[in-house]
């Protein structure tokens, strides 16, 4: 499976996301700057964490009218793989591609430390390599990632399994509704989520619980 | 727009220039005239504290600067450290403590821009940060504010730029109140063949000026940095920059990739002075001339005067001095990345400085006399009066397992779990030590095992009581919280925080911590590589304890390897390694006095270097060689706190009993020096002592078993780790929340 990790300037983590990427699958991905004018032709687009536009205006907001996006968004579409962590996540809500909002943390302050999250969905492309209701450590860092959704939202993400993983054990961090710490468009091919699954996947980070989100993405 | 540069020189203006009468007068017999407005300003910028270093110069001199590995010391953005495998860590501290006070997020925030910026200006992508902080009495009506917007401050910035904060300090104390520190450092990684420099070379060539666009914030701010607080501080606000983190790591991007292409000859970032500071200094040290033409400058706001812009610090910015046949290449970079990019100046033959606006000429002065004429004072100072010892009956008592409980719930024992929280300490990938241990250590990507570790310390009121001494032991547990995690320590750079050097007791502060820090560097090989002074922390006549911050750099060959200070296990022996006879003896100046009675007396405890030295050593090798399976230096608190943390940071308790009789409040709470807790199996503790131990020369008695969920202190009642962590982390958020004081 070929990989391409989007850049877009103030974007921090794509060194993180570049090595995961390339450790995991053993091929280092595409890089893709904002102001290219074509995707190469891939099965997963990866937009990484960071802090586009310096998230000056509200985070992700700039980066979602990007031109770029717009062929990202083609690219979902046609069922190309999208992922998007952290800013990413917040790039991909503000760009409609996913459903819901991210608001401010809760306790107003950016927060880095270790989460629990459960597998709510382990069905899918992106997470068939956990068992459902399985609990992973992992890391997060954000000020914003507070997820919000009307009630109808909820509900339709509730039942349809879009889901993807949840903040357990009293350990989320931000104020999540329904401790909702990411989701999948309705067709499961676009996964977003707060946490750093990239920076959790050899000894050297302490455990390799996100391995699995990549190993499985990247064997197809 | 009407600018009068030929304004009448008054005592007054001379002196809100931050500049002394005698000052004046050689500024006047140096250029042979008056000089005009625009001028004054940048001899201001020149000659105050901070970009001069008047009153300290002479005493830094003192210190060890050089080594085998030394690439780069002071004098350069960053001092430069050569760690093997054609690599160098390139790394600085420097403070924002003025800034900081008036405007706290802002202050803080630039404070760790200024830092990332001094380190990528040499070439190096920055890998770890870590900030050193003090406040005042936390039940001062300010400290909370400030607490909360520097903390938001330094993580609004570090972790938009996209550096791991990996260590540093946190301390209150009254002294502080009206004068808060901020010491930022900033550690990157180069190739050794491949550091840039600020020593401009070639006459006629272009000097570019890139990254954010100048602007009114910041005027003046390096002569507010060297003046004393009084009571219109809040007429100060309008000095303190503003930070983006967004263009600084545009910059950083644009930067690396332009160095990439061997475009730069010379690079200086605007800091201090900006403008002015930045080109005088890349000028001055290649003896050459510039010629800088403001109408040039991008500037943010219309109607700027050249006095403004020589004076603006405005964040973000570079100058360099390029090859010209590159300027195109170079131009495309900053293109790419959105970014200014001007060429103001150039680069003459006549050692001039001279500024054009507007077709006029409105600065021209002798550029090597800008720098290196500046003045420098040998300030009388008094040899500090040390306090009397405690009389050996004059030890206040209370219950070991109260007292430890009391002590790690205290506001300067506490978890700092609340701040660092706050910053991203994993982003890059390679934290394998975040805030918590002995030191934040960072692999070095790309290499299998090898890793750096860095720590920042020193002990304010060991400096008060004992500024030569104090200044020993800052080095020596920095130096020691480096070697407990297995590393070597290599460099280390300086933060000088003191109050009004024109007082004779201050100055001898200055003088004598400069004195131990240099002892100590001599003795454990580790030398200062760069820094930072900060004067006139003072506010109204009253300075802040000495306050000489060191940030050390350490090189762990291989990171699995390494020491953590959690407990490994359980049912493994406690050593303590360094011990005087009865494990703790020392209680002047301790934490234990202080927080649970008060006092502030008694002489600080003496740092035994050769001791200090044969300790480490021996901990280290013995980390190195796998028989020690958790270490933890001892510092505040001494003994008592020292197992406690280990014991919280891994979940297992301890049984420490194997003392008995004399009084334990020394023994658990005593800061006796060059001490370190090391736990191995009761197999390798019999081998150590079989076959290690005669030669060791360290004082090394086995004390405790770990195990268990209490941690048992000698007689004392076991104390639940629940109990313990409960007190523990529980003061810093309640204390944020306003439910204590």
């Amino acid at each position: 499976m070929k990989a391409a990790i989007v850049v877009f300037p103030g974007l921090n983590r794509e060194r993180d996301m570049i090595a995961a990427v390339t450790k995991i699958s053993g091929t280092a991905p595409f890089v893709v700057w904002h102001q290219d004018t074509s995707l190469p032709d891939v099965d997963l687009i990866v937009i990484p964490g960071g802090f586009s536009y310096g998230d000056y205006l509200r985070a992700g907001a700039i980066a979602a009218r990007s031109p770029l996006m717009q062929l990202i968004r083609e690219r979902a579409e046609s069922g190309v793989k999208v992922l998007g962590v952290c800013n990413g996540f917040q790039i991909l809500t503000e760009a409609g591609l996913l459903p819901g909002v991210l608001m401010r943390n809760a306790s107003l302050r950016f927060v880095c430390r270790e989460v629990k999250l459960e597998v709510v969905n382990a069905s899918t492309d992106f997470t068939r390599g956990y068992a459902e209701g399985q609990i992973i450590r992992c890391p997060v860092a954000h000020h914003d990632g507070n997820y919000f959704a009307d009630a109808d939202t909820l509900k339709a993400l509730e039942d349809n399994d879009q889901v993807a993983f949840r903040y357990a054990e009293g350990t989320n961090p931000n104020g999540s509704l329904h401790d909702i710490a990411g989701v999948f468009n309705r067709t499961k091919t676009v996964l977003g989520l707060m946490p750093h699954p990239e920076n959790l996947i050899e000894a050297a980070h302490g455990g390799t619980d996100g391995r699995a989100l990549f190993s499985a993405l990247l064997a197809a | 727009m009407t600018f009068n540069n030929a304004v009448a020189m008054t005592p007054k203006l001379i002196a809100d220039h931050g500049l002394k009468a005698d000052e004046y007068a050689k500024i006047v017999s140096l250029i042979g005239r008056e000089p005009n407005l625009t001028e004054l300003g940048i001899f201001s910028a020149m000659w105050n504290e901070h970009c001069s270093y008047k009153s300290s110069k002479k005493w830094l001199r003192t210190l060890p600067t050089s080594g085998p590995r030394v690439i780069q010391g002071p004098g350069e953005n960053a001092g430069v450290v050569d760690i093997g495998d054609g690599q160098a860590v390139v790394f600085k501290m420097e403070s924002h403590n003025h800034p900081s006070f008036i405007e706290p997020y802002q202050g803080a925030a630039t404070g760790m821009g200024g830092i990332l910026r001094d380190v990528f200006t040499m070439g190096a992508r920055p890998i770890a940060a870590m900030n050193a902080l003090r406040f005042g009495d936390p039940a001062h009506e300010k400290t909370r504010h400030l607490v909360s917007g520097v903390v938001a401050g330094i993580g609004g910035y570090a972790n938009s730029f996209g550096v791991p904060t990996v260590g540093g300090e946190v301390d209150f104390d009254a002294r502080y109140n009206g004068n808060i520190l901020v010491n930022a450092f900033a550690a990157g990684l180069a190739e050794a063949d491949k550091i840039f420099y600020s020593t401009a070379r070639g006459v006629g060539l272009p000097v570019v000026y890139l990254g954010a666009k100048t602007g009114r914030d910041g005027v003046g701010g390096a002569t507010m940095a060297s003046a004393e607080f009084g009571d219109d501080i809040d007429e100060k606000r309008p000095t303190v920059q503003v930070g983006d983190p967004f263009t600084e790591k545009r910059l950083l991007e644009a930067c690396l990739e332009l160095m990439a292409t061997g475009a730069v000859i010379a690079i200086q970032d605007m800091g201090a002075a900006g403008l002015t500071c930045s080109a005088v200094e890349m000028g001055a040290k290649g003896d050459l001339g510039i010629r800088l033409d403001l109408d040039q400058v991008p500037v943010r706001e219309a109607e700027m005067t050249p006095y403004e812009m020589m004076l603006s610090e405005s964040q973000e910015r570079m100058l360099m001095v390029l090859h010209p046949e590159k300027e195109a290449e170079a131009r495309a970079v900053f293109e790419k990345w959105e970014l200014d990019f001007a060429t103001v100046g150039t680069t003459t033959d006549d050692l001039r400085f001279r500024v054009f606006w507007r077709g006029a000429e409105v600065a021209n002065l002798p550029i090597k006399d800008l720098g290196d004429e500046a003045p420098e004072y040998d300030r009388p100072w008094t040899k500090p009066t040390l306090p009397d010892a405690l009389a050996e009956t004059d030890i206040p008592q209370m219950d070991v397992a109260d007292a430890l409980l009391a002590l790690l719930g205290s506001s300067a024992l506490s978890s700092r779990r609340w701040v660092y929280e706050q910053y991203d300490t994993l982003i890059q990938g390679n934290s394998v030590q975040r805030p918590g241990g002995d030191a934040g250590v960072v692999r070095i990507e790309g290499h299998a095992t090898k890793a750096l570790a860095f720590t920042s310390d020193v002990t304010p009121r060991y400096c008060e009581a004992d500024p030569y001494e104090g200044g020993k032991q800052a080095v020596a547990e920095c130096w020691r919280n480096l070697t407990a995690t297995g590393a070597d320590p290599i460099a280390a750079t300086d933060n000088l925080n003191f109050g009004n050097p024109e007082r004779p007791e201050i100055m001898g502060q200055l003088v004598e911590a400069v004195r131990g820090i240099g002892d100590a560097c001599r003795a454990l090989e580790f030398p200062i590589v760069s820094g930072n002074v900060s004067l006139y922390n003072e506010t109204n006549g009253r300075g802040i304890l000495p306050t000489p911050t060191i940030g050390g750099v350490g090189l762990i060959p291989d990171w699995s390897r390494m020491a953590r200070v959690g407990f490994a296990a359980e049912d493994e022996c406690i050593l303590l390694f360094g011990a005087p006879d009865w494990w703790g003896t020392h209680l002047g100046q301790s934490i234990y006095l202080k927080e649970l009675f008060g006092r502030r007396d008694g002489r600080a405890p003496g740092v035994d270097l050769a001791h200090e030295k044969r300790v480490g050593d021996l901990v280290r090798a013995l980390i190195r060689e796998g028989i020690a399976t958790a270490v933890h230096d001892l510092s505040d608190g001494g003994l008592a706190v020292g197992l406690a943390e280990m014991a919280l940071a891994s979940g297992i308790g301890a049984v420490v009993n194997q003392l008995d009789g004399g009084d334990p409040i020394p023994l658990f709470f005593g800061e006796d020096q060059g001490r370190y807790l090391v736990t191995m199996t009761r197999a390798a503790m019999e081998e150590f002592y079989e076959a290690r131990y005669a030669e060791a020369g360290v004082f090394a008695p086995w004390i405790g078993v770990t195990g268990g969920t209490s941690l048992t202190l000698g007689e004392a009642r076991p104390l639940a780790l629940n109990a313990l962590r409960s007190a523990h982390e529980g003061w810093f958020p309640a204390y944020m929340a306003g439910e204590v004081a």
